[in-house]
């Protein structure tokens, strides 16, 4: 056990009262700084810009698949327009959304420390952000990429006339900023909790970035080094991806889905966290079977890192290997499906307030259960020969990212805004929001599962006429889906200048964020807590249960 | 600066974490070298004649002697890092100062052995020229060789700015406080060293005498 | 885009319909499991409301049996149907041995079909009912893959070698194809059609086109015109391996290791020699890379195809 020294409250420093956001307005305490929680802001303001942008390109996307004609643009800006919706929503929202802002925001605070392990390497991993960021924009200018976000050999490196080395360049350096990211998480977790705050005693969340950032440490790398073997190739025609020099386009197809497979769990994983934070303070209720959550998460992470081949069943892969990656992408759904249970299972018998926040997490858990249901479909490979490469596949993993991770995203977003910002938002306006979304979800998404059992492949700027009614049915809530996702963009922005100002705790959450004023200080505690209590010690038939630790001063 | 960071409780706490940081980017490193040792392994299984004639081409002498000369360094700078732990600054100085040195010493080697292959066209994408039937096996094997031997050079390079930069600090200052970035470079060195001693057999030895 | 060609809900192949009959399964069980946590999580929201008076004494943290029931429960029907989609799928790699044999040649952005007796088609494919077709594919630039919903199958074609897949139409009519593999800028518009036919009608077509040698006549052709005759011909004075029979036979190579002859291994052997040589044999033969296109090593291996071992 480590001994405390007596004083763990900053000796012969003035602590701050103030908010972190009162630390300075120059726009160089800003983009000099080293708070973590100005850097998650940072990051969210970058996150949402692409969000944006991706989903910009979204939408002329679902414009132009409203008729069976190719008539709003042409081919070749069609396939850069998927391609730029994939590259930006995946490598510039996606991973880092829910990290890179909440995680960062609530790590330290969550785990009872001042800061992340390394602050620097913090605000670097922004910088190198932006920076490739700024690749991709200027891809974009000059005239994008045409390869889709999977950047398939031999096209990519012999064939496509589109600027793939400075796309694949800007993909390279924001990868290091997840990598970043993710070692900082792995430090901090393992050397920074306060006394008392062992493994089992952390909240979800805190176990879910950390399993995510096993995933962005290990598999990040191999993703830069796959596309550098791209960018090579298109360079100087060495032939490792080209039959013709006795290269393999499959050996791409390898390396690329090693990383991204273990990608999508890095998506998920976080929003799964983020849930199981805001079910069980909304029922009022312990979450069930917090053990196995944790172990589920982790097993989630590492059987992740084995069923890649699935996305190559009719590659041209061997037969057994297609059968052994079934296999292991069947078992890879058991921890999940526990999770779903475990989730339904915290509402019973709890004390539910269907909230703002709690509307987006029971959504994340309904359309995370059946994106991951029809993963399963996916799994089967004799199914998967018929789906895959079509819509099918499209409306698979919209239902995880966007109706799992992007609501998830939301509600943490609104969960926590009255910590990060200071300030409360209109609850009913978010709850009309949490509605207009997860209906306009389901009617952009739910048809593309129809479309792609019924046949119609992806990544098509025109399609065949029978396809043209469900079409109508998923650009329409497209657009239902934008207005949705336009509503917190402005009551959030609204609530941070204007909104009433914030409690420590106006939701009664346990966990040791919701010690802390709102918005805390820049070193978080005046005193390091001392935590002697799990995490989620609610009581559903009582008033609100004193929180997950008490901050003894220390003797 | 004995004095840990604001946010650590104490000083051994920020030691321990930033061991744990050294390992964990050592573990992104050799995930961001595995790609191009499986290239390896797939164009040793796919062409093992082709890379078999082409690894005949590398200079064994050179990439021997500069085996010696990096694992000579490596022990320069474990013992630097212990001379430091003994508090003896001068001997630590000398010590990674001998280590920087001999990784600059494997860095001219290196590009020696660079000029000899250019020269004899084995560079693939400078006027490469290898005898027909293995010429396309042969351009892989020296696309990975390059690659592989040029990604640790540039690693190596970046350790040798390291022992400098240690070697000047600790000649102003007490020793102690640099215990442990030179504890967390000296680790640094290791890997750099560990990975050539993968890099070595296989570009070198393998096949040599086939 | 070929408009008119359907894509219908009810499979038109033999191994599509066992495809279906598992997709319905499928359905089936992740539909009820589905509704099965809707109306949890409906039901539990609305009676455990904050409002409501409900009982709550005793709320679990743990239920042993519950958790080892809804975790073993979904791994035995998980299980379950990995077996059996594995057993489907291996099916589709086991052509029935009388499959009519077809070549599919994909390029950006247009499907070249050739039958064994020469003829040829542009983005559509005539093929009989109730007869096994096989496929051999390759591609001229990128990977395309040949998607047939109606059929339930989908293969990528690559290019530097061959992929195959096969089915057995069960009745006549138009069946929409399509290029499932994103392949450049008219990826969209590389689609076609199937055209099943009864058998007698297929016989007519197949006869009825322009004047052609067959594909093997073809091969044959090109064996002599670039001089694989040369060293390959017992009467050679060159040392060379004989080609009879061939195709399907384990070859021993050079450093120790046996491949069978299959129609990669014969189309690497002319545009990469070197990179499977034959035991015993020195390692003279040229590289027929830029001098021979898809189309012709298509033949020559048809050719090769037909020439079987003499009784």
């Amino acid at each position: 056990m480590n001994a405390l020294p007596a004083e763990q409250s900053l000796p012969g420093k003035v602590l701050h009262e103030e908010s972190y956001l009162r630390e300075g307005f120059t726009l160089r305490s800003w983009l000099l700084t080293r708070d973590h929680k100005r850097i998650a802001l940072l990051y969210m303001i970058s996150i949402t810009g692409f969000f944006f942008l991706g989903g910009a390109a979204a939408s002329i996307i679902r414009l132009e698949l409203l008729t069976p004609a190719g008539d709003v643009v042409d081919a070749e800006t069609y396939n850069k327009l998927f391609t730029a919706h994939g590259v930006i929503m995946v490598w510039f929202f996606l991973i880092p959304s829910i990290p890179a802002t909440l995680g960062n925001f609530l790590i330290p605070l969550m785990i009872g420390a001042r800061e992340v392990a390394f602050p620097r390497l913090n605000l670097a991993s922004w910088y190198i952000y932006t920076l490739g960021g700024i690749f991709v924009v200027i891809t974009l200018i000059a005239g994008g990429v045409d390869t889709g976000w999977t950047f398939y050999t031999p096209f990519s490196t012999l064939f496509s006339n589109s600027n793939v080395v400075l796309a694949v360049m800007g993909v390279f350096i924001v990868g290091f900023s997840s990598i970043l990211t993710g070692l900082n998480f792995i430090v901090t977790v393992h050397r920074l909790r306060a006394p008392g705050m062992t493994w089992f005693r952390l909240p979800l969340f805190v176990w879910a970035n950390y399993a995510t950032s096993l995933i962005l440490v290990l598999a990040t790398p191999v993703l830069a080094m796959t596309l550098s073997l791209v960018a090579f190739e298109r360079l100087t025609h060495i032939g490792i991806f080209d039959p013709a020099l006795g290269g393999d386009p499959l050996l791409f197809q390898h390396l690329f889905w090693f990383y991204s497979h273990p990608a999508v769990y890095i998506m998920v994983l976080p929003a799964m966290g983020v849930a199981s934070e805001i079910i069980p303070c909304f029922a009022r209720k312990q979450v069930f079977g917090y053990r196995m959550m944790a172990y589920a998460i982790l097993g989630i992470a590492i059987i992740g890192f084995l069923v890649w081949g699935h996305h190559m069943f009719v590659s041209g892969q061997s037969m057994y290997a297609s059968i052994a990656f079934s296999l292991l992408s069947f078992l890879v759904a058991i921890p999940s499906a526990i999770k779903v249970f475990n989730w339904t299972a915290t509402l019973y018998k709890g004390s539910i307030s269907v909230s703002g926040p709690m509307l987006y997490a029971l959504g994340f858990v309904g359309l995370f259960t059946i994106g991951g249901l029809t993963g399963l479909f996916l799994a089967a490979t004799a199914l998967d020969v018929h789906l895959t490469d079509t819509y099918f596949v499209v409306a698979h993993f919209h239902y995880i990212m966007v109706g799992g991770t992007v609501m998830a995203y939301l509600g943490g977003l609104h969960f926590w805004w009255p910590k990060i910002v200071g300030r409360l938002y209109p609850e009913n306006l978010a709850r009309i929001a949490a509605v207009t979304i997860f209906i306009g979800f389901n009617l952009t998404f739910f048809p593309q599962y129809l479309l792609g059992a019924w046949g119609m492949p992806r990544r098509y700027h025109e399609y065949a006429p029978q396809f043209q009614l469900l079409n109508e049915f998923s650009s329409t809530g497209a657009a239902i889906l934008g207005i949705g996702y336009l509503l917190p963009l402005g009551y959030l922005t609204w609530a941070m200048l204007r909104g009433a100002r914030a409690p420590s705790n106006p939701w009664g959450a346990t966990g040791l964020e919701w010690e802390t004023p709102s918005p805390p200080p820049k070193e978080n505690f005046a005193v390091i807590p001392r935590v002697v209590r799990g995490p989620y010690d609610y009581h559903p038939s009582g008033a609100s249960a004193p929180s997950g630790a008490s901050a003894e001063p220390q003797a | 600066m004995s004095a840990p960071a604001e946010h650590f409780e104490s000083a051994e706490r920020q030691h321990q974490a930033a061991e744990l940081g050294m390992w964990v980017f050592l573990a992104t490193e050799l995930m961001f070298f595995g790609p191009l040792f499986l290239g390896y392994a797939y164009g040793r299984w796919s062409f093992s004649e082709g890379f078999a004639a082409a690894s005949r081409h590398t200079d064994v002498v050179i990439g021997t002697i500069n085996t010696a000369v990096l694992l000579t360094s490596s022990l320069f700078v474990a013992l630097g890092a212990r001379a430091v732990k003994l508090d003896r600054g001068a001997a630590a100085r000398v010590l990674l100062l001998c280590a920087a040195g001999l990784g600059a010493v494997f860095l001219v080697l290196k590009g020696l052995e660079y000029h000899d292959e250019w020269r004899e066209h084995l560079v693939p994408w400078l006027d490469f020229r290898f005898a027909r039937p293995h010429q396309h096996a042969a351009a892989m094997f020296y696309f990975l060789y390059f690659g592989m031997t040029g990604l640790h050079a540039v690693h190596l390079t970046i350790g040798i700015a390291v022992m400098v930069v240690f070697a000047v600090r600790l000649g102003s200052g007490p020793v102690a406080r640099l215990e442990n970035q030179i504890d967390m470079g000296a680790l640094y060195w290791h890997f750099v060293d560990g990975i050539w001693v993968f890099l070595y057999p296989i570009l070198y030895l393998v096949e040599r005498h086939g | 885009m070929s408009a008119g060609l359907e894509t219908p809900l009810q499979a038109a192949s033999t191994l599509g319909t066992t495809v279906d009959v598992l997709f319905l399964t499928m359905l089936g069980v992740t539909g009820a499991v589905a509704i099965a946590v809707a109306v949890c999580i409906g039901y539990f929201t609305i009676r455990y409301r904050r409002s409501s008076g409900a009982d709550r004494s005793n709320p679990p943290s743990r239920v042993r049996w519950v958790e080892v029931t809804w975790t073993a429960t979904p791994l035995i029907i998980f299980l379950g149907i990995f077996l059996w989609s594995s057993a489907v799928f291996s099916q589709f790699y086991r052509p029935p041995r009388d499959a009519l044999r077809v070549h599919v040649l994909a390029k950006q952005w247009m499907w070249k079909v050739e039958h064994d007796n020469g003829r040829r088609e542009i983005d559509t494919l005539h093929v009989p009912v109730g007869r096994p077709v096989e496929l051999i594919m390759t591609s001229q630039d990128v990977i395309h893959s040949f998607f047939v919903p109606a059929f339930r199958i989908k293969q990528d074609v690559l290019p530097g070698r061959y992929t195959s897949l096969w089915f057995t139409a069960t009745r006549s009519g138009h069946f929409s194809l399509f290029c499932a593999e994103y392949c450049g800028t008219s990826h969209a518009n590389m689609g076609g059609g199937i055209t099943v036919m009864p058998q007698a009608e297929f016989a007519k077509w197949l006869a009825s086109g322009p004047e052609q040698a067959g594909l093997a006549a073809r091969g044959f052709e090109i064996y002599r015109r670039v001089g694989c005759s040369g060293c390959h011909e017992p009467t050679s004075t060159v040392h060379a391996p004989g080609l009879t029979g061939l195709y399907g036979r384990p070859v021993h190579l050079s450093d120790g290791s046996t491949v069978v002859a299959d129609e990669t291994y014969i189309r690497d052997s002319i545009l990469q020699p070197q990179k499977q040589v034959v035991a015993g044999f020195a390692p003279v033969m040229p590289s027929f890379q830029g001098q021979l296109d898809e189309d012709d090593l298509i033949a020559l291996i048809a050719f090769l195809k037909s020439r079987a071992r003499p009784p």
